[in-house]
C-alpha cells in the first residue's frame, strides 16, 4: 500500500512534502522541537526570562549605589538572606549581583537570548531554506542552553552564593573559595553552567554556518543574502573559533581550583596560609579569557547591527548605502576582533609592547566600525521614512553605536586607559556600545519580525512609549557615568563613603539620579512584555507582508508552517534592496520578482546584484 | 510609603493599559490597517527625535561646564598633564563627531519622514563618498595612535636610575609597603616566609633586608622620579593613584612596577582643593572581594628635605620587631651567621 501510495505522486511533489500536514504532539511542536522557528521562540521566551532576572539584579544594585541607607528590609521576603541585619545589601551579595548581571546579560541574553533567537528565525526563511541543516543539532542547541540556565540559576541560591569575581572571574579571585565565599560551590556551578553553554554555543554556530553555506535557495547567491544573513554568519564563525578557547580556559581553572594544578596560581599567602602552588600566571587566564572575550563583544552586538540595516533599508523605503561597504566591513571586524583582545590588559603588568601593538590593532577596528555608521546615516539620506517601533529602536541603535563607539576611542589608546581603566568610564562605553546597542537590535528585531513569528501585530503605540522611555532612560543611566568615571571612580565598587575623603559628595546626587533613571527604566520594560505578550493571543491578525518588505520570509504564509513554504521555495531573482526603484510603481520590488517582470525599472548594474 | 508607592504603581499600570486598549479599538474604528504607513505618530516620532537631540546636547553642555571641577581633577604628575593633553584632544574629535553624526541622523529622520507622494532616492552606493569616510577616521586615528604610543613608551618605559624605590604590597583588604633602608637595596622576600608579624614576608638571611622599613603611610618627595615595585599576595589588586594619572595590576607571582614623578605635595593640595583633610590615595581598582571597596593607602608627598627628615627617623623593620627577628635568626641560625660574617 505504501509503496502504490509514494509511487503514484509526481516526484516534484515529493520535493514539497513539508506541506503534509503532520500531527505533532504537545511535546514535539512545543518542547522537543525541531522546527527552527519554534527553536528561536523557545530561545527567545528563554532570553527574556534571563532579561528580567539581569535587569532586576541591576536594579538592586543601583539601589544599593544610589540609595546607600535604604532600608530593605521590605524586600526581604524576596532576597531575606541578602541583607545585612540593618537592611542592607551584603557587600559580597553586591558582588554576587554585579557578577551575575555581567554574566546573565552578557551570554544568556544577548547571546544566547539575541543570536539564538535571530539566527535560528531569520536564516532559514530568509535564505529559503526548509529548516536548519540538522534540526536535531538545533534542538540540542536549544536544550543545553537551558541546561546550562538551570545550573546558573541553581547557583543563584546555593550556600556562600552565585560567583563573585566579576563576570570576567579573573583567577586567583575565581580560584579561591578563601579569598571570596562566592568562589565556592556557586563558581563551581558557573563553570559547569558555561561549559554547557559553550557545548550549547557550538552545536547553534555549527548549524548557522553550514545553513548560510549549504542550504540557500536557488539564485540567492552570497551577494544577495540580506545583510542580517551576513552578520549572522559571521557571528557563528566568531563563535565557533572563540568559544572552544573559553571552554579551555575555564577547564584549566576547574583543574585548579579542584585538582591542584598551578595553571594561573602562583606564590600565594591567603587565609593565614602559603599555598604551595607556584609557577602558574594569572595574566594566561586573562589572555585566553579575553581572546573569547572580545570577539564575544561582536558575537553580541553584530547580530544587532544586522538587523538593524535590514530594518534601516525597509522602513526608509531605500536600498542600504553601500551593501558590499556593509559586508567588508562585518568582515573587517570580525577579523580583527580576534587580535585586539589584550586592550582589556593594558595594565595588567603585561611587557608594555605588547600594549603598543594592540593599541595599533584596536584602533584599526573603529575604522569598519565608523564605516557602518555612516552607511546607515547614509540610507537614511533622502529616504521616505516610516518611524515603525522597529525603526526607532534601529535608529536608537546607531545613536547609541556612535555614542559608544567613540569612548572607546580613549579606552583603546593604551596611554589614555591607564587612568581610565577599570572605572566607571569603562562601564560607560561597554554599556552603551554593546549593552544598550545590541538590547535595541533585539527590541528592533523583535517589533519587526513579530507578526512573522506569531502572525500578529504588536501594539504600536506601546511601542513607541516604550522606545521613548527606554531610548531616554538608557542615555540618563548610562551617560552620567562617564563623569564619574573621568573623574577615576572605580567600578566594582559596594559603596563610596570610603573612597577618597571629600570627594564622593559630588556625586551622591548623580548617582541617586541614576539609580532612579535606572529603575524606571527596566520598570518600562514590563509594557513592553505585556504587549509581547498580549499581542501574541490577542494582537491584530498581521498581514502577510506588513513592512512591504523585499526578503523572502514574508511570502510564506502568514504562520508558516514546518517547512516554511507550503509549495516551492521560491527563487531568488535580486537583491534584497529594490526600494524605490526609479521606474518602478511600487516602492519595493521583492526578492523573487525576476527582473523579466519588471523591464520599466531594470538597471544595467542589476545584473551584477 | 508603601501605600503610595502601590497606588501610583496601580495608576501607571492602568493608564498603560488605557493607552493601549484605546488605540487598539481606535483603529479597529477606522478600519486601519494595522501596518498603515500614513500614520499621525510618524510626525510625532520625527520631531520627538530632534527635541531629545537638542535638550541632550543642552544638558550635556550645561553639565559639562557647571560640574567641570568636580570630574576633572587636579593633576599631580608630572606625566598627568601630557596624558590629559591627549585625553581632551580625543575629547574633541570624538565630541565634534558626536555632535555632528546625531545631529545628521536625528535632522534625516525629521526631513525625511514618511509622505506618502514623495519616493525614497534610489542610491545605492557612491565608492568615492565611501572611500573619504573609511581614509579620514584613519588618518585622525593614525594621528591619535602615534601620539598616544610615544606618551605611553615614555611613561612606561623604564625608569629613571635615580628613582626612589619602594615595594607596594597588596592583600585583603589592604597595602603594605617597604622601603629600601639606607643601603638603598631592598632585601630579598618569599611568600612562604609570611606570617601575622612579617605580612611581606621578608628574607631576613639577605642582609640587605636588614635595613629595610615599613612604615605607615607611604611618603614620598616631590619632584623626585619614585618607582613602585608591586607585588600582591592573595589575588589581583591594583594600584591606583588617579591624581598621578598612574595604574598598575598588582599580580600575585608576577611582579610589576610603574614609576611617575609628582609634582604637588599633599599640603599644596590641600589648598588646591580647599580641604584640608585632602590625602593623596591608593586605592584598589580590580575586584578582590568583600572589602574591595575600602581598600586604600595614604600616600603623603612632600618637599624633598622634609622627605629625606621623614626617612632618616624611620625605624627598620627588625628595629621595630626585635623578639621576631631574633626568634628568626635561632631558627635560621646557620644562613644568618654565614651572611654576617
Amino acid at each position: 500500500m505504501e509503496i502504490t501510495k509514494t509511487s503514484t505522486k509526481p516526484k516534484v511533489q515529493e520535493h514539497d512534502h513539508h506541506d503534509d500536514h503532520h500531527d505533532q504532539s504537545f511535546i514535539t511542536k512545543y518542547i522537543f522541537s525541531e522546527d527552527h522557528k519554534m527553536i528561536a521562540k523557545q530561545f527567545l521566551i528563554t532570553g527574556i526570562f534571563w532579561a528580567i532576572v539581569g535587569g532586576a539584579m541591576s536594579s538592586l544594585f543601583r539601589i544599593q549605589l544610589g540609595f546607600p541607607d535604604m532600608d530593605l528590609t521590605a524586600l526581604s521576603p524576596i532576597i531575606g538572606n541578602w541583607l545585612t541585619p540593618q537592611g542592607k545589601i551584603d557587600p559580597e551579595v553586591y558582588l554576587a549581583l554585579i557578577t551575575m548581571h555581567g554574566t546573565i546579560m552578557v551570554f544568556f541574553v544577548l547571546t544566547a537570548g539575541l543570536s539564538g533567537t535571530f539566527s535560528n528565525f531569520l536564516i532559514p526563511l530568509q535564505i529559503g531554506a526548509r529548516d536548519m541543516a540538522s534540526g536535531f543539532m538545533n534542538m540540542l542547541s536549544y536544550w543545553f542552553f537551558f541546561l546550562s540556565s538551570i545550573v546558573m540559576f541553581v547557583s543563584i541560591f546555593v550556600e556562600g552564593g552565585p560567583a563573585s569575581g566579576g563576570w570576567t572571574i579573573y583567577p586567583p579571585l575565581s580560584a579561591l573559595p578563601q579569598a571570596v565565599s562566592g568562589s565556592g560551590m556557586g563558581m563551581t556551578l558557573w563553570l559547569v553552567s558555561m561549559a554547557l553553554f559553550i557545548v550549547s554555543a557550538l552545536l547553534g554556530s555549527l548549524n548557522y554556518i553550514t545553513t548560510v553555506i549549504n542550504l540557500r535557495t536557488e539564485g540567492m547567491t552570497f551577494f544577495r543574502m540580506p545583510l542580517t544573513i551576513w552578520a549572522f554568519l559571521v557571528t557563528a564563525i566568531l563563535g565557533v573559533l572563540s568559544f572552544p578557547v573559553l571552554l579551555s580556559a575555564a577547564l584549566l581553572l576547574i583543574m585548579d581550583r579542584s585538582f591542584g594544578t598551578s595553571f594561573y596560581l602562583s606564590d600565594i599567602y591567603i587565609a593565614g596560609e602559603a599555598l604551595s602552588n607556584q609557577g602558574g600566571s594569572a595574566i594566561l587566564f586573562q589572555h585566553l579569557f579575553w581572546f573569547l572575550g572580545h570577539p564575544e563583544v561582536y558575537i553580541v552586538i553584530l547580530p544587532s547591527l544586522g538587523i538593524t540595516s535590514e530594518i534601516i533599508a525597509t522602513c526608509s523605503r531605500k536600498p542600504i548605502f553601500g551593501y558590499r561597504a556593509m559586508v567588508y566591513s562585518i568582515f573587517g571586524i570580525g577579523v580583527l576582533s580576534f587580535v585586539v583582545w589584550a586592550h582589556h590588559m593594558f595594565i595588567s603588568g603585561m611587557n608594555p609592547f605588547l600594549g603598543s601593538v594592540f593599541t595599533i590593532l584596536t584602533l584599526i577596528i573603529a575604522v569598519p566600525s565608523a564605516v557602518k555608521a555612516f552607511n546607515y546615516i547614509a540610507t537614511l539620506w533622502r529616504g521616505n521614512i516610516v518611524f515603525t517601533p522597529a525603526m526607532l529602536f534601529s535608529i536608537g541603535l546607531v545613536s547609541f553605536f556612535i555614542s559608544g563607539g567613540l569612548t572607546g576611542l580613549f579606552l583603546g589608546n593604551s596611554v589614555v586607559d591607564i587612568n581610565l581603566h577599570d572605572t566607571y568610564f569603562v562601564v560607560a562605553h561597554f554599556h552603551i556600545v554593546m549593552g544598550s546597542a545590541s538590547f535595541f537590535g533585539l527590541f528592533a528585531g523583535v517589533y519587526h519580525w513579530f507578526p512573522k513569528m506569531f502572525g500578529r501585530m504588536m501594539n504600536r503605540t506601546l511601542g513607541y512609549f516604550h522606545f521613548w522611555v527606554t531610548f531616554i532612560g538608557a542615555y540618563l543611566v548610562f551617560f552620567p557615568l562617564h563623569y564619574i568615571g573621568i573623574a577615576g571612580f572605580p567600578r566594582r565598587y559596594y559603596s563610596f563613603t570610603n573612597f577618597e575623603t571629600g570627594r564622593i559628595e559630588s556625586f551622591i546626587d548623580l548617582n541617586t539620579f541614576v539609580s532612579f533613571a535606572a529603575i524606571i527604566t527596566f520598570i518600562a520594560q514590563f509594557v513592553f512584555l505585556f504587549n509581547f505578550f498580549y499581542s501574541m493571543y490577542r494582537g491584530r491578525k498581521a498581514p502577510k507582508n506588513p513592512w512591504n518588505s523585499n526578503t523572502i520570509e514574508w511570502t510564506t504564509p502568514r504562520e508558516p508552517g514546518h517547512g516554511n513554504w507550503p509549495g516551492a521555495i521560491p527563487k531568488v531573482e535580486r537583491w534584497p534592496y529594490d526600494y524605490s526603484k526609479p521606474g518602478s510603481d511600487k516602492d519595493y520590488i521583492p526578492q523573487h520578482i525576476p527582473l523579466s517582470k519588471t523591464p520599466e525599472s531594470n538597471m544595467p548594474e542589476d545584473s551584477s546584484r | 510609603m508603601n501605600l503610595i508607592i502601590g497606588i501610583i504603581l496601580f495608576l501607571s499600570l492602568a493608564v498603560v493599559f488605557l493607552l493601549f486598549r484605546s488605540t487598539e479599538i481606535l483603529s479597529v474604528a477606522k478600519k486601519k490597517i494595522a501596518t498603515s504607513f500614513e500614520d499621525s505618530n510618524n510626525s510625532f516620532n520625527a520631531i520627538s527625535g530632534v527635541v531629545f537631540m537638542f535638550l541632550s546636547f543642552a544638558v550635556i553642555f550645561w553639565y559639562s561646564y557647571d560640574q567641570f571641577e568636580n570630574y576633572f581633577l587636579p593633576m599631580a604628575s608630572k606625566h598627568a598633564p601630557e596624558v590629559e593633553l591627549l585625553f581632551w584632544v580625543t575629547m574633541a574629535v570624538t565630541f565634534t563627531v558626536f555632535i555632528i553624526t546625531q545631529v545628521v541622523m536625528f535632522y534625516f529622520g525629521y526631513r525625511y519622514r514618511y509622505k506618502k507622494e514623495r519616493k525614497a532616492y534610489f542610491y545605492p552606493e557612491n565608492h568615492k563618498l565611501e572611500i573619504v569616510w573609511t581614509v579620514i577616521p584613519a588618518i585622525v586615528l593614525v594621528g591619535l595612535i602615534g601620539w598616544g604610543l610615544v606618551k605611553w613608551n615614555n611613561i612606561m618605559g623604564p625608569p629613571p636610575k635615580d628613582a626612589v624605590v619602594i615595594e607596594i604590597m597588596g592583600y585583603q583588604f589592604a597595602w603594605a609597603s617597604r622601603y629600601p633602608g639606607p643601603d638603598n637595596e631592598l632585601g630579598d622576600a618569599n611568600y612562604k616566609l609570611i606570617d601575622v608579624d612579617n605580612i611581606v614576608g621578608i628574607d631576613f638571611t639577605d642582609s640587605s633586608s636588614l635595613d629595610d622599613f615599613m612604615p605607615r603611610e607611604i611618603h614620598i618627595p616631590k619632584g623626585k622620579p619614585v618607582l613602585f615595585k608591586i607585588k600582591a599576595r592573595d589575588v589581583i589588586h591594583s594600584v591606583y593613584l588617579p591624581y598621578m594619572r598612574s595604574q598598575m595590576n598588582a599580580v600575585p607571582g608576577m611582579p610589576t612596577q610603574m614609576w611617575f614623578i609628582p609634582t604637588k605635595t599633599t599640603a599644596e593640595m590641600r589648598e588646591e582643593t580647599g580641604n584640608e583633610n585632602f590625602n593623596f590615595e591608593i586605592v584598589c581598582n580590580k575586584i578582590c572581594g568583600r572589602a574591595h571597596f575600602s581598600m586604600k593607602h595614604t600616600v603623603i608627598v612632600e618637599e624633598e628635605w622634609e622627605y629625606i627628615k621623614w626617612k632618616n627617623e624611620q625605624k627598620s623593620w627588625i628595629e621595630k620587631n626585635p623578639d621576631y627577628y631574633a626568634n628568626f635568626v635561632k631558627n635560621n641560625s646557620t644562613d644568618v651567621a654565614v651572611l654576617n660574617d
